[in-house]
Formats: structure tokens, sequence, C-alpha cells
């Protein structure tokens, strides 16, 4: 048992399992990637000076009417296929009716009893184990602005002195996705939470519905948690953390959670039905609104919009035309590369399993591909705190850098150096090769020139090899090196020192 | 000329500008000159800008001086009930929660009038939001009818029916939710048409019950406002429920009807609406003008029947569920953060008590009425007993409208109003009378279905309407029965309906 700083006592979370079963659900909103809003024609890009991308209809002026986008709608067929769901022939939007700065009509255009898709289930593995999450619902609605709370400390609205609204977020489509409550994952549940959201992330990114950044608020998570009494027939009192923001998050508020709720029922506590708020820096959760106050929010069907009815065929030709969804694209990829399944969950956590596909592509062997992505360039991610993907090196170049290796005109050492080159922006592999002079040399006239002007800078270790200590010659190899900033191979240059100073 | 050109209808002053026997710029000071003298004991108008009227028609005439081709409506003004946002001039709704609000864009039938070459004279008076059947719940004033400044106009659209009947427009836009069109037309003497649900665009036209509203003409006689429903009418793509078919050939049929021969034309006369054993409500003199409208159609060679719509008889109380329910979302956007009044943010109120103190002081007893109406009837828990209910009926009344076209009828008739204008004052305090004022319109309202109230007359030397009610998308059957009945009453008067009422009566 310990207690944070604000208060909460925890559980340790082995001992949680030892007493209690943790149920996770989640709803995760993903803003799709559409050139126009959901019911205007207003631009949807990301950063824009405050206020810019709005309109009459997103500023829900009086007067103005809302036009449903095709392409929102398809893109959500397009997902919903993708988690197997069943795609309703009729559905409606509805409004949900409450008052907030952000909503700039009175009501958020969503969908209610009728939603687009329906029944689905996505898959996800955790260290071998398959867990299948169900999904509820799909459904499309149309984003909030957003506020922001000038003055306070917190940048909350409580204790702010003024606050401002951009509507540039106002009605840019936000699909919903629901999943019903996953049991039975004990121990795992925090990392089957994550390991859902990763892969739903994957299957948007390979739909290209949205660009699902977590940092930038195009897709966010709330994460429902609750425990019940291990062989309890019913399910405890959940509450949903939001402001979780990256998938790390979703695992630690998971575990912070059942962690937290195991001791209000360790102590005769009750659960409270509440929404939490997450808190990235300390990883612990803090109440929100009571959801025992809900609004009611009078749901009906938009009279402004008309039903929204997929053609069967049309739907059809939209499963027939979905890309190679990521599941089967890695046991694919499995197979061809000849990997184990632990080999290729590393790849795949590394967030390298497409960049060692298209440096594949781009002609290296899998195992050269695998082995610069994972070891070097995974290394200096890492130290810059950076995705692998934001490295400033391409596919293309790794598989130069892996063919130059290979044909002998660079060796592993070198090869650092030329990435050197291309992360600083020098060109391709090739090129650095060529600028810094980084090819191997053969027994070139240079190469025996520093020879020899090794020899005859160190008598004392010529003597001592000559003496018997041959492991002495090292330090002459290493002079021969630094001589020609590494670009001599050593093997050969130890065979020259032999043949001059033994032979 | 001679005669008043205030006292024509709108195609003679269209004639008259072709001519060039008249400028745009004369005619319009015609109208604004009758404003100015008339306009503060009518009440017709919330908002004239004589100078921007007067620039455009100059710019009109301009235009026909220098040999550009221009349509039937250039040139002649027109007014619109303050609805309808108009780019830069202030829109109100008749209410105090947009004063001084000035949008930033145009309705889309303020877009297709400016297109047609009209003159803007104004924006008219209207009861707040649409809600009311005298314009007596206008924020600003109540409007007097012409034909009795005592009496109201009706409403919501009352501004209009008492510009158009007083002389203060050639014509006017009106919006019909549950009447508000056809009754004011009808207690004014003039034509009102509410189009079929979609024939018109919504776009920029405040909502008040968004699967009810639809904008329509009102007008001195039939062939003027099939042109002005011509002009507006048509899909638009920013209105997802505006219906994409080509608009029916309406003063065409105008024209064809005033020629008199109905023969072969079945009317079915609605039992539930003023028939036998429903004659509650109902003035006797409203009921004797009807029938003799009906009895002429029989002359001009349509075979009438009665016809039974029993749903007819829920009409009402399912309009008062579906209207406020849809009205109490509609208006939630008013609370004061984006536009128009705003109230207590003073730096010491949260943003609920600024939300709350705006609409408590923005909006009228009876917009609060209704969107307290609204608010429980889709609570939930609510839901099913009332709004969903409510829905069933609308079902319902559909099914009456369609088991008697199938029958046979080719339009169905009815009185437009139960009484004539009622004195100002008389149902304030009575909201259910009030109410009741709308309930023969009521139920082309919930089917979507096209309607025409056309002077039947007088009674008690107040005007009576004729409801003429078609199939949806058949609005041309509207204005082709209305135009004979036009037609024939006239002749047998020897003048219009509207030359009778004393123009001078609406003196301030």
């Amino acid at each position: 048992m310990t207690v944070t700083q604000t208060g909460d006592r925890l559980v340790d979370f082995d001992e949680v399992l030892t007493r209690y079963e943790p149920v996770i659900g989640l709803e995760t909103h993903v803003e799709l990637g559409t050139a126009s809003k959901m019911f205007c024609g207003c631009a949807t890009t990301f950063g824009a000076e405050p206020n810019t991308q709005t309109c009459p209809v997103c500023l829900g002026l009086p007067g103005s009417l809302p036009v449903a986008n095709a392409a929102a709608i398809e893109a959500t067929i397009r997902i919903g296929l993708a988690l197997g769901c069943r795609i309703a022939s009729w559905c409606r939007f509805a409004r949900k009716n409450y008052f907030y700065p952000d909503i700039p009509k009175g009501f958020q255009t969503s969908q209610y009893d009728e939603p687009l898709c329906t029944a689905g289930h996505l898959d996800v593995e955790v260290d071998g184990e398959t867990y299948r999450v169900e999904i509820e619902r799909v459904h499309l609605e149309e984003d909030t602005g957003k506020n922001l709370h000038v003055g306070g400390a917190t940048g909350r609205i409580h204790g702010a002195d003024h606050s401002l609204v951009d509507f540039n977020r106002a009605g840019i489509p936000l699909v919903e996705i629901v999943t019903r409550p996953v049991a039975g994952a004990g121990a795992k549940a925090p990392e089957v939470a994550r390991a859902y959201v990763a892969e739903l992330r994957d299957i948007i990114q390979t739909l290209g519905a949205s660009d699902v950044r977590m940092e930038q608020g195009s897709l966010r998570c709330d994460v429902n948690t609750s425990l019940a009494p291990i062989g309890s027939l019913a399910w405890g009192t959940r509450t949903e953390t939001k402001n979780v923001n990256s998938l790390r998050s979703v695992e630690r508020a998971v575990r912070y959670e059942m962690r937290r709720q195991a001791a209000v029922l360790d102590a005769g506590g009750r659960v409270l039905q509440e929404t939490r708020h997450f808190h990235e820096d300390t990883g612990t959760t803090s109440p929100g609104r009571s959801k025992e106050e809900a609004t009611d929010y009078r749901y009906f069907p938009e009279p402004d919009l008309v039903p929204v009815a997929p053609d069967a065929d049309w739907v059809e030709r939209l499963r027939a035309e979905l890309p190679e969804l990521p599941a089967a694209r890695r046991r694919r990829l499995q197979e061809e590369w000849r990997l184990s399944a632990t080999e290729m969950t590393w790849l795949v956590n590394a967030g390298a399993l497409g960049l060692v596909e298209a440096t594949v592509a781009a002609g290296a062997t899998p195992a050269e591909a695998r082995k610069w992505w994972l070891g070097d360039l995974a290394r200096r991610a890492n130290d810059a705190g950076a995705e692998l993907g934001d490295l400033a090196v391409t596919p293309a170049q790794v598989a130069e850098l892996a063919r130059l290796v290979g044909e002998g005109t660079i060796n592993d050492k070198l090869a650092r150096q030329v990435l050197d080159g291309v992360l600083a922006g020098e060109g391709d592999p090739a090129q650095v090769v060529q600028a810094r002079g980084l090819a191997v040399m053969g027994e070139s006239d240079e190469l025996v020139a520093a020879v020899e002007a090794a020899i005859a800078g160190a008598p004392d270790v010529v003597e001592k090899v000559r003496g018997g200590k041959v492991q002495a010659l090292g330090a002459l190899v290493g002079q021969v090196m630094k001589a020609t900033r590494g670009t001599a191979d050593a093997p050969t240059v130890r065979r020259m020192l032999e043949e001059r100073v033994l032979g | 000329m001679d005669t008043d050109p205030t006292a024509l209808d709108a195609v003679e002053l269209g004639r008259r500008l072709a001519a060039g026997e008249l400028s745009s710029v004369d005619l319009t000071r015609a109208f604004l000159d009758r404003i100015a003298e008339r306009d503060a004991g009518l009440g017709a108008y919330l908002h004239v800008d004589g100078d921007a009227a007067l620039a455009r028609a100059a710019e009109i005439d301009g235009a026909r001086g220098s040999g550009v081709e221009l349509g039937p409506l250039a040139g002649v003004p027109v007014a619109l009930k303050d609805v309808f946002v108009t780019e830069g001039v202030p829109t109100t709704s008749g209410s105090r929660i947009l004063e001084g609000w000035r949008p930033p864009y145009d309705a889309t039938v303020t877009t297709r009038l400016k297109a047609a070459g009209t003159v803007l004279l104004g924006k008219t008076n209207m009861d707040e939001f649409a809600m009311g059947s005298s314009t007596e719940n206008s924020a600003y004033r109540p409007t007097r009818n012409p034909w009795d400044p005592d009496r109201v106009p009706g409403g919501s659209s009352g501004g209009s029916s008492a510009a158009v009947a007083g002389g203060l427009a050639p014509w006017a836009l009106g919006t019909d939710t549950g009447g508000s069109i056809r009754q004011p037309a009808a207690l004014t003497g003039l034509v009102g048409h509410k189009p079929t649900y979609g024939g018109v665009s919504r776009y920029g036209m405040i909502a008040f019950s968004s699967s009810l509203d639809q904008a329509g003409p009102m007008a001195r006689t039939v062939l003027d406002a099939a042109l002005l429903h011509e002009a507006i009418g048509g899909h638009d793509p920013r209105d997802s429920t505006s219906i994409d078919a080509p608009v029916p050939v309406l003063a065409e049929a105008a024209r064809r009807g005033a020629g008199g021969d109905l023969s072969g034309l079945r009317v079915g006369v609605v039992r539930e609406l003023g028939g036998e054993g429903h004659t509650d409500g109902y003035e006797p003199g409203v009921l004797a003008r009807v029938q003799e409208a009906v009895a002429l159609l029989e002359r001009l060679g349509a075979e009438v029947r009665e016809v039974s719509c029993p749903a007819f008889d829920l009409a009402l109380p399912a309009y008062y569920l579906i209207a406020p329910s849809e009205a109490s979302s509609n208006l939630a956007r008013f609370e004061g953060v984006r536009f128009g009044l705003r109230v207590g943010d003073d730096g010491s109120r949260s943003l609920e008590e600024v939300m709350s103190l705006t609409r408590e002081q923005g909006f009228g007893p009876e917009v609060k009425r209704r969107i307290i109406l609204g608010t429980y009837a889709l609570s939930a828990g609510y839901y099913d007993a009332y709004y969903g209910q409510a829905q069933k009926v609308r079902t319902l009344i559909g099914r009456d409208f369609a088991a008697a076209w199938e029958s046979g009828v080719d339009v169905l008739v009815s009185p437009t109003s139960p009484t004539v204008a009622w004195p100002i004052g008389a149902r304030v305090d009575d909201p259910l009378a009030m109410y009741a004022a709308d309930l023969c319109t009521l139920p082309a309202s919930l089917a979507g279905v096209p309607a025409t109230s056309v002077p039947a007359g007088l009674s008690g030397g107040l005007p009576v309407g004729l409801q003429v009610m078609a199939p949806a998308l058949a609005d041309d059957r509207c204005y082709r029965v209305a135009a004979a009945v036009e037609a024939a009453l006239d002749d047998a008067r020897g003048h219009r309906l509207l030359d009778e009422l004393d123009r001078r009566g609406v003196a301030p």
C-alpha cells in the first residue's frame, strides 16, 4: 500500500489481482483527415490562426444549416468495415443538447440510437496471447471548439481571468469508437488497453482516414476501468478517465485506477461513477465532474439533416477496396522475413515495421534492414527522444548504406560516420562517402606510408613485438587507423604491419 | 401616372417598369413615402433603410437604361419578414436577443431576390421567433390590421401581411411553420402560399421548428404569389432538406386557373375542418364564405365531395409538442457568447449566470413558454410519451392526406382560419385560444404538403380565406385552383377584394 501526494491510497498492482478482476472499456475519438469540416466547407488544417477556419455554419450563426460531408461518412464506414462491423442501411444524426461556449449551436450533432456501424471486434496481441475486444459502435459526430482559459495557474477554467474560444476545431468530423466491456485480461488489462489503442491507431492510419496523432489530439481516448471481486458475477462501478494522450498513458491510467479502486474497495468504500482526469506528469488521476449529476442531453433526430442510407453495393465495394490491414500485413511479413513471433513483436513495438518494409523494398535484405533500424538508428532516436520515423534518414538511404557495406566500400564503423553525415543533411550515403572520403582504403601508397610512419614513430613497440609480445602490435594498428580516419581495413593493416615488423 | 402605384399588383408594376412608364426609383420612393406616412400607425416594419432601397432602385434603373436584359421582377420592391438574414442589414426575428445584430451573410432567398433584381424595402415585424398567430408577440411592437386598426393582422408573418394589404409593399416573403403565411394572408385579404416542405431553401432563415418551417410568398394576387415563389424556389445545396427537383411551373398554372375552367378537377372538402360535427370555434360568417367558394368551384366544373381526415383532430396537440421540442434546441444558440444580446457580463458572474441572464432578459414570455414545453417533451423518460407520440400522430396525418389523394381527390379545401381577425389583446392571456387560430393550417404543415390561402370574401367587413391543399410537389394545383376562385370572385364583384379596403384607415 502506498499513498500518493494527492492523498490517493494505492494497493500494489500484483496484490490487486489477488482479490479483483479488472474490466476495461475504451471510447476513442478520431478526428478524420477530411479536407473540409463535417457540416460545412471550412478547412481543417491543424494549427491555423484561431477562428480563421470558420463560417456561419460552424459558428452556429442564426439561420445556418448543416450539410453532411460525404467523405466523412465514407471514412467512417471504412473504419467500421475494418473493425468487422455491421453497417447500418439507414441511420440518422441526432442532436445532443447542452450549453457550453465551445458548442456553437447549443447542441452537438452526433449519433445516438442509430449509429452508422455496430457489432465489430478487434483482436489484439499481448505477450503472444490474443485478446478479442468487441466493438459496440462506431459513429460520426462533430468536434467542439477549443476553450483557452487565460490567467490563473492551472489553465483550467477555475481561477482563470477570462476564457477565449477557438472555433477552428468546431465541426471537424469526429469518429467515436466504443468498445464493449473487456473482462478476463487480469494482470494484462493495462497492456490490452494500450495494445487496443495502438492497433486501432495503426488500422486507421492504414486506411488513411486520419493522421491519428495523439499529441495533437487527432486521436483521443477515454478509458473506463472497474474492478469486481474475483468470483463475483456483477461488475463494479466504473470510472471514466479522460485526458489520456499517449499509448503509455493509456496503460498507466488503467494501472493507476486499478490500484486506487482496489484501495477504496478494500477499505469498504464505494467507487464513485465519475469522470477522472489523467495527469501525464504524475501518472495519477483526479476527479472531474460527477456522472451522477449527469445532464439530460435530450437527444432527438436532427431535423436539419436527411437520414444516411448507404447503398449496399457501395458498402460492398468499399469492403472490397480496403487495404491490407496491419494484422494481415504482420502475418505476411513475419512469414516472408522468416521471423519468430518475438522478433516480430520487437519490430512492431519499436515502430520499425513500416520502415523495415520500405528499406527491404529499396533493396536491403530483411536482416540488414532490421539490423540498422533496431540497432544504431533506434539508439539515436532514443537519445534524441524522437520516434524512429522522425529521424532525417529515409528507408532508401538505409538500403543504400547496407549496399555500401555489403559491397565492402565501407565497413560498419565507417557506416556509422556515413549515417552521421546523412542525418546532418549532407546527402545520400554515397555522396557522404565521397565528400568525407570514408571509403575503405586498399593497399594504397597512402596506407603504406601510414604503416611505415607508425613503425618509424614507435621503435619501442617494434622492439617489444620483435621480442615476442605480438599483441603489442595492436597499438600500431590503432595508430594507423587513426591516421587514416578509420578508412583503412583493420585486418589489412595488421597484415601489412606483421610483414614489415616480423617479416 | 394617375393611379397610385402602391395600390397595384406586382405584375402590373413589373410591366410598367419594363415599358419605361415608371422608374424603380419613383416606385420605391412611392412605397417609402407611404411607409413614412402610415407605418407609425401600422407597425408593419422593424427596419427600413430608404437610402439603400433608393440606391438599389437607381442601380436597376441604370442597368435597364443601358440595355441590360432584366427579369420580370427587376426594380419591383419587396419586403422580407425579419426572420431572413440579410447581410449587413439588422435581423432580429422579432426578438430582443438579436437586437442590433447585423448578419455577415445572406439567406438563400435573399440572394435569389437580389439576383432577380428586386429592391429590398425593409424587414417586417413578426411574432418573436415566429411563435404566435397575431404578431402581438413581437418584442418590439404590435402590428395592426389595415382592415381595422384595432384588430390583429394575423401572425406570425403579420408585418408582411399588414405591409402588403396596407400598400406599404407590393408583396412580401413570410414563413409558415403552422400557418404563419396562410393565416395572416387570410386575415388581411391576401394570397399566401406555404410551399411543399423542401421546396424553398431554409438556409439563412432563422429556425423555429426545422421540420416544419417553410418560406413563401404573400401577395395581392395569385399570379404575383406564383411569380415570387418561382423566384425563391428550387434546390439549394446548402439546405439538406431542400428537394432536388425542378420547381413546378407556377405562374403558368395561375394563368391557366384564372381562365376559370376547372372541369375534371376533383375537390375534397375536409369534414374535420369546419364540416358537419366539427363547427365548434368556427364563425358562421367564415363557414358561409367557404361554402360559397366551394359552390363556386362546382360551378367552374369541379367535382366536389366531402373527405374525412380523422387524424386532423390531433394536429393541434401534436404540433404543440413537435414545434416547441425543435424550438427548444434551435434556440439554444442564443446564449450571448457569439452574437446579439449579452446581459450581466461584468466580471462578477459565471458563464452560466451570464447565459441565464441573457436568455431571461432576451426572450419574451411566449418563447420561454415554448422552450420550457419543448425541453420537457424531449426529457429522458418523457420523450416517448410526448415527442414520440406526436411523431406518430404526424405519420397518421400524412396517411389521411395520402388516403385522400388515393381516393381520387386532386386538392383538399377548408377555411384557412376558423375566425376573422380578432381585436388586439383579446387572446394574449389565453394561449390556447391563440393556438386554436392555427387549427386549419396545421395538418398541411405536419404533412409537409403545399397549401394556399386565397380570399373568399368578407364577413362583417373583414376578410375570410379559403385554404387549398395539394399533394407534395403539386404546388401548381394550389395556384391553379386559387386563381380560379380569385378570378371568379373578382368578376362577380367587379373589382378586387383589396379595393374595398379603405386605404386611409391606417393613418396614424
